[in-house]
C-alpha cells in the first residue's frame, strides 16, 4: 500500500538510513567520549569512531583521510573554503571566480567579501542547460585569482558542470578549485584527486545521514591548500576548525559515505529508471512541458520540468500529500522566482511554473506512477483555470501581448 | 506556509471558472496582472443595461491566494450594481479569505480585475471612463 504524503524532495533533505542511524546511536550514550580527551578509554573510543568517519569518507570521495575536516555541514564548509582562502592567500590576490546558479552560501560568502572590500568576484553565466563553459573560466582567470569556486551539480537542476576540465585549468594556471559537491556526493562518482578539486564542500543530510554534520576536503599535497579559519578555539582538525567533534555525526556521515559507496552503482541505476519514468509519464499525459537543466548531464535523481501556464505553488497546493519544490516566487520569501532556472534564460512565466522532482532511496516505482498521476491531472485543471493556456489555445502570443500590471 | 481553510476550500472547488464570448455586448472583460509577476487575473462580467453584475466567470494562472481571490470576487459582485462594485476594496477580500501579508497583492489585483472589467463594459458602451485606479499596484 502507498503510504502518504509521498516525500519526493531528496535536494532539500534526506531521512536518515536506519543503518546510519544504528551506527550513530551507542555514540550518544555509552561510546559518548570527546575525541579531543588524549588520557582515557572514552576519549579513544570516540578518537577510533572519528577515524572511522574520516576513512570512510576519504574512500567515498578519492581523498586521504587527513585530508577531511569536520564542519557543521556544507553551508559552514563553503563559507570556510572562499572565506579562508581568500583570507589566507590576500597577498597573492583577491579574486574569485564563481557561477550564477551557486548555492546561496556560496554566492553570499562571495558578497560578503565584496561588501567587506576583501574579494572582487565574477559570477560566470550558464548555459540554457545550467553548465557554465571551462573556457569561460580559463578566460576569468586574471594574475590577482585566487581561488575558483564552482559546484560539482546543481541543488535545483542537477546540472553536473564539467568539474574535470575545470579542475585541469585550475592546476594549469594554479589557482585553488574549491567545489562544492554536496548534491553529488555518494550519487555520482566523486574523485576529487582526480578531478583535479582543491577543497570540497560536503554534508550528511544529502545523503541518509544526520543533519548538522558536515566536512571540507582540503588537499594536502600539489598544492597543499592553507586555509584561515573562521572560528577561534581549540585548534581542533589541524587547527582549521576548532570545536569539539561532534562523534555521533561523524559517525553517521561515515557510516551514509560507506553505504553510499556500496549501494550507487545499483542505485543510481534504479533511481534513473525511476526518473525516466516519472518524465515520460509526465510528457505522455500533458503537452507544453519543459525539462529544466541537462538532458544527461545530471543527477539521476533530478527532474525539474516547468508546467507551462500553471503556476509552480499553485500546483504544489493541489498535490499537497506529494513533497515537492517549486522555482515559482510565491514559495520564496522574495517573491522572484528561482535564480538558477532564470539564469537558464527561459521566460519568466516557465520559471514560475517550475517543479523540482528529487528522488531518493526510498522513492519507489508505486510513488512515482501516483505523482505522475496526480501532478498530470492537477496540472489539467489548473490550466483549464489558467487564462493563459486559454490565451495559447486561441493562438495568442503571450509575448505580444501588453500586460497591465 | 499554511493556508488559510477559505483559500483552500476556494482553491479546491472554485465557483465560477470560465469564460463567456468576449464580444458580447453585455460582457465586460478584465485582464491584469503579468506572467513574468507570476499572477494573471482574467475576470469577466456580464452586466445588465441598468448596471447590475448578472453573472461572473474567472480564470486566474496565479498562487493559490490569487485562484481563492479571483473565485470569492465572482460570488462577491454577482447581484450588485456596478457603482457598488467599482467601491469594492481589497481589504474585504483579505479579510474575508485571511490573507497573509505576502499574498495581499493577491487580493489588488483582484480588486483591479473587478474595476478594469467594468471599464471594459462601460467602453462597450459607449459610457464615459473614470480614469483607472492607479493609486494602489500589485
Amino acid at each position: 500500500m502507498l503510504k502518504t504524503p509521498v516525500y519526493m524532495d531528496n535536494h532539500a533533505t534526506t531521512r536518515v538510513d536506519s543503518r546510519v542511524l544504528d551506527a550513530m546511536l551507542p555514540y550518544f550514550t555509552e561510546k559518548f567520549g570527546n575525541a579531543a580527551s588524549r588520557n582515557h578509554s572514552f576519549g579513544w573510543e570516540a578518537e577510533e569512531a572519528v577515524d572511522r568517519g574520516r576513512n570512510q569518507i576519504a574512500s567515498l570521495i578519492g581523498a586521504k583521510s587527513k585530508e577531511i575536516i569536520f564542519t557543521s555541514g556544507a553551508t559552514e564548509s563553503d563559507n570556510l573554503a572562499i572565506k579562508g582562502v581568500v583570507e589566507f592567500y590576500k597577498e597573492k590576490g583577491n579574486h574569485i571566480i564563481t557561477c550564477v546558479t551557486e548555492h546561496k552560501a556560496v554566492l553570499d560568502s562571495c558578497r560578503a567579501l565584496e561588501r567587506a572590500g576583501k574579494a572582487t568576484v565574477t559570477y560566470l553565466p550558464v548555459d540554457k542547460y545550467g553548465m557554465v563553459d571551462p573556457d569561460a573560466v580559463r578566460n576569468a582567470i586574471t594574475d590577482k585569482t585566487v581561488l575558483i569556486t564552482i559546484m560539482w551539480a546543481n541543488n535545483e537542476i542537477g546540472t553536473i558542470h564539467p568539474i574535470a576540465e575545470i579542475g585541469r585549468i585550475a592546476k594549469e594556471k594554479g589557482v585553488i578549485f574549491h567545489c562544492d559537491a554536496v548534491q553529488a556526493i555518494g550519487k555520482v562518482p566523486v574523485d576529487l584527486e582526480k578531478a583535479g578539486v582543491d577543497l570540497a564542500s560536503i554534508t550528511a543530510h544529502k545523503i541518509y545521514g544526520p543533519k548538522g554534520i558536515g566536512a571540507i576536503y582540503v588537499r594536502s599535497k600539489g598544492p597543499r591548500v592553507r586555509l584561515t579559519p573562521t572560528m577561534d578555539g581549540g585548534g581542533h582538525e589541524r587547527g582549521m576548525r576548532s570545536g569539539t567533534l561532534n562523534v555521533p555525526g561523524i559517525v553517521g556521515l561515515g557510516a551514509a559515505c560507506e553505504l553510499a559507496g556500496k549501494e550507487m552503482p545499483v542505485e543510481s541505476e534504479r533511481l534513473l529508471q525511476l526518473r525516466t519514468k516519472l518524465q515520460a509519464g509526465i510528457f505522455e499525459r500533458l503537452d507544453e512541458v519543459y525539462v529544466n537543466g541537462h538532458p544527461t548531464e545530471r543527477l539521476p535523481g533530478n527532474l525539474n520540468v516547468s508546467f507551462a501556464y500553471v503556476e509552480g505553488e499553485s500546483l504544489l497546493m493541489g498535490i499537497n500529500d506529494i513533497a515537492v519544490s517549486s522555482g515559482s516566487a510565491c514559495t520564496s520569501a522574495t517573491l522572484e522566482p528561482s535564480y538558477v532556472i532564470r539564469a537558464l534564460g527561459i521566460n519568466e512565466e516557465l520559471a514560475h511554473s517550475s517543479i523540482r522532482f528529487g528522488l531518493g532511496r526510498f522513492n519507489t516505482e508505486e510513488e512515482v506512477d501516483y505523482v505522475t498521476d496526480r501532478v498530470s491531472k492537477e496540472v489539467k485543471r489548473l490550466r483549464d483555470m489558467s487564462p493563459l493556456y486559454e490565451m495559447a489555445k486561441e493562438g495568442i502570443d503571450l509575448k505580444s501581448v501588453n500586460w497591465k500590471q | 506556509m499554511a493556508y488559510s481553510e477559505k483559500v483552500i476550500e476556494h482553491y479546491n472547488n472554485p465557483r465560477n471558472v470560465g469564460s463567456f464570448a468576449k464580444d458580447e455586448a453585455n460582457v465586460g472583460t478584465g485582464v491584469v496582472g503579468a506572467p513574468e509577476c507570476g499572477d494573471v487575473m482574467k475576470l469577466q462580467l456580464k452586466i445588465s443595461d441598468a448596471g447590475v453584475i448578472e453573472d461572473a466567470r474567472f480564470k486566474t494562472f496565479g498562487c493559490g491566494s490569487a485562484i481563492a481571490s479571483s473565485s470569492y470576487v465572482t460570488e462577491l459582485v454577482k447581484g450588485k450594481h456596478i457603482d457598488e462594485a467599482m467601491t469594492i476594496k481589497n481589504t474585504v477580500i483579505v479579510k474575508e479569505l485571511n490573507l497573509p501579508p505576502v499574498k495581499i497583492h493577491c487580493s489588488v489585483l483582484a480588486e483591479d480585475a473587478i474595476k478594469a472589467a467594468i471599464t471594459d463594459w462601460r467602453k462597450k458602451k459607449g459610457e464615459p471612463v473614470a480614469a483607472p485606479d492607479k493609486a494602489r499596484e500589485a
